[in-house]
């Protein structure tokens, strides 16, 4: 079981509070997690990657372990530690302001 | 008992006003998508409690959502806005080829006849339509395509198109307007277009009377006289009496003919309304005096309408889609402003009074008379 935690806008576009669980078949990606999450809150579709490139908006970004995995392949295969549910996958409106 | 509903998108949210016929007393309902932009909100003229809402961020992107009930619940539709075919490109602001990239939807129309038809008008400029209530959006690329696409370039807001006007007499007829483009019309519901130009002068590019390539801000029509259009251009204030064929300057004793929004009187064609400011580099009303000016001759005479409305030290704009026009017997006129006030008339402009003064900046705001 996969920990997501949104940003504040995509929870209350969700309709969701706290963490989102996600079961995720198989080898757990970037791809695989986000496509589960679409699939479960079709309301996202676009808020995190383009509905036709499948590129990630710009300030989206996706954290793990401590890590920015943004601009990793989005095949790659997450850490055990996301796949196990011991770190959450946290998916973070990037900072602006001034 | 008549009733009024205002919808004001802002830049953090929307929220909505409403009032009996007398205006006097206001309910605001809000912030609905708190924290989003939202660059348009809009109500089917088929069902009125039927509304569309463009909700943006930088962050999140486009998201339309839907109210089946004059805005108490909302919902989401579908926000994938694909460009027909191979996209091409358009010139970027230093004059290079640059590809078509959907950015975000500025205004939405809903049909006049049903509900569950909605037309989107988008950056980069292109128009949308949806027959199944905003679920799913196909481009209606005869205007991209009529060939002057390549050529079309952005203002400094983006190349976006924001004004989309039905022909009540003809439902195969409608014009939208793109900055900095101009204005287009079909007369086969869509298909084909012809840029409806002719007339236009800017003096900041390089051919001032072309074809396209004008920054036309608004255009608006009375439903009873739909041949005659008005225009807020980038400068001047025009008019047409041939459905766009060609235009003539109405701009008059305006104090200066920056600015806008247009819109017309609902009871009286040939009253009009403006907001001047003061020029295209300083986006505020000259003076500090927040006037708008009202023609009852169709242009050119002017009057500043300011009981009601902040004369001294105001700085503020009122964007093109921020100004709005109820039907009921003593016309309103209702104005949203960057500063966040929202001013309306009860009695077509003659005086004024503040329904909200710290709003986020407003983007745009419609009204609904209700029955």
């Amino acid at each position: 079981m996969i920990r997501i935690v949104l940003p504040a806008h995509l929870r209350t576009l969700a309709r969701v509070e706290g963490e989102v669980m996600l079961d995720v078949p198989g080898q757990a990606t970037l791809c695989s997690v986000l496509d589960a999450l679409e699939a479960r809150y079709p309301m996202l579709r676009g808020t995190l990657r383009d509905q036709v490139t499948q590129q990630r908006r710009s300030f989206v970004r996706f954290f793990v372990c401590a890590q920015d995995l943004s601009h990793e392949q989005m095949d790659a295969p997450l850490p055990d530690a996301v796949t196990m549910g011991t770190e959450p996958f946290l998916i973070v409106g990037a900072m602006a302001g001034g | 008992m008549r009733a009024v509903r205002v919808l004001v998108g802002t830049r953090k949210g929307a929220f909505i006003l409403t009032s009996d016929e007398k205006r006097k007393q206001w309910d605001i309902s809000g912030p609905h998508f708190a924290g989003w932009e939202v660059y348009h909100m809009k109500g089917a003229p088929a069902d009125p409690n039927r509304l569309y809402a463009s909700q943006s961020t930088s962050w999140f992107g486009q998201l339309i959502q839907r109210s089946n009930d004059g805005g108490k619940t909302w919902a989401p539709v579908g926000n994938q806005f694909v460009y027909d075919g191979v996209p091409g490109t358009h010139q970027w602001y230093d004059g290079t080829p640059h590809p078509w990239e959907f950015a975000r939807v500025w205004h939405l129309e809903p049909s006049l006849t049903d509900p569950n038809i909605v037309y989107a008008g988008v950056e980069d400029a292109a128009l949308f339509r949806s027959i199944d209530g905003g679920q799913t959006w196909q481009e209606l690329s005869g205007l991209r395509g009529h060939g002057s696409g390549p050529s079309w370039q952005p203002g400094v807001g983006g190349m976006c198109l924001h004004t989309i006007v039905q022909d009540p007499s003809n439902a195969a007829r409608m014009f939208v307007a793109i900055s900095a483009a101009g204005v287009f019309r079909t007369d086969d519901a869509g298909k084909t277009w012809r840029p409806m130009n002719r007339g236009l002068r800017s003096e900041n590019i390089p051919d001032p009377h072309t074809e396209v390539g004008h920054c036309v801000h608004r255009i608006a029509i009375h439903p009873s006289r739909p041949n005659v259009l008005f225009m807020q251009k980038h400068w001047d204030v025009m008019r047409s009496d041939d459905a766009g064929e060609s235009w003539h300057e109405v701009s008059g004793n305006l104090p200066t003919d920056f600015g806008f929004p247009i819109d017309v009187h609902a009871h009286e064609p040939d009253t009009v309304y403006v907001v001047p400011i003061k020029s295209d580099s300083e986006h505020f009303p000259p003076d500090g005096k927040l006037r708008v000016y009202r023609s009852r001759t169709g242009g050119q005479e002017w009057e500043a309408l300011t009981k009601g409305l902040p004369q001294r030290d105001c700085y503020v704009n009122v964007l093109r889609d921020a100004m709005a026009i109820d039907s009921l017997d003593s016309c309103g006129v209702y104005v949203g402003t960057t500063g966040g006030q929202v001013y309306a008339s009860a009695d077509a402009g003659d005086s004024w009074m503040t329904l909200a003064r710290d709003f986020p900046a407003v983007l745009s705001l419609e009204v609904q008379t209700l029955s």
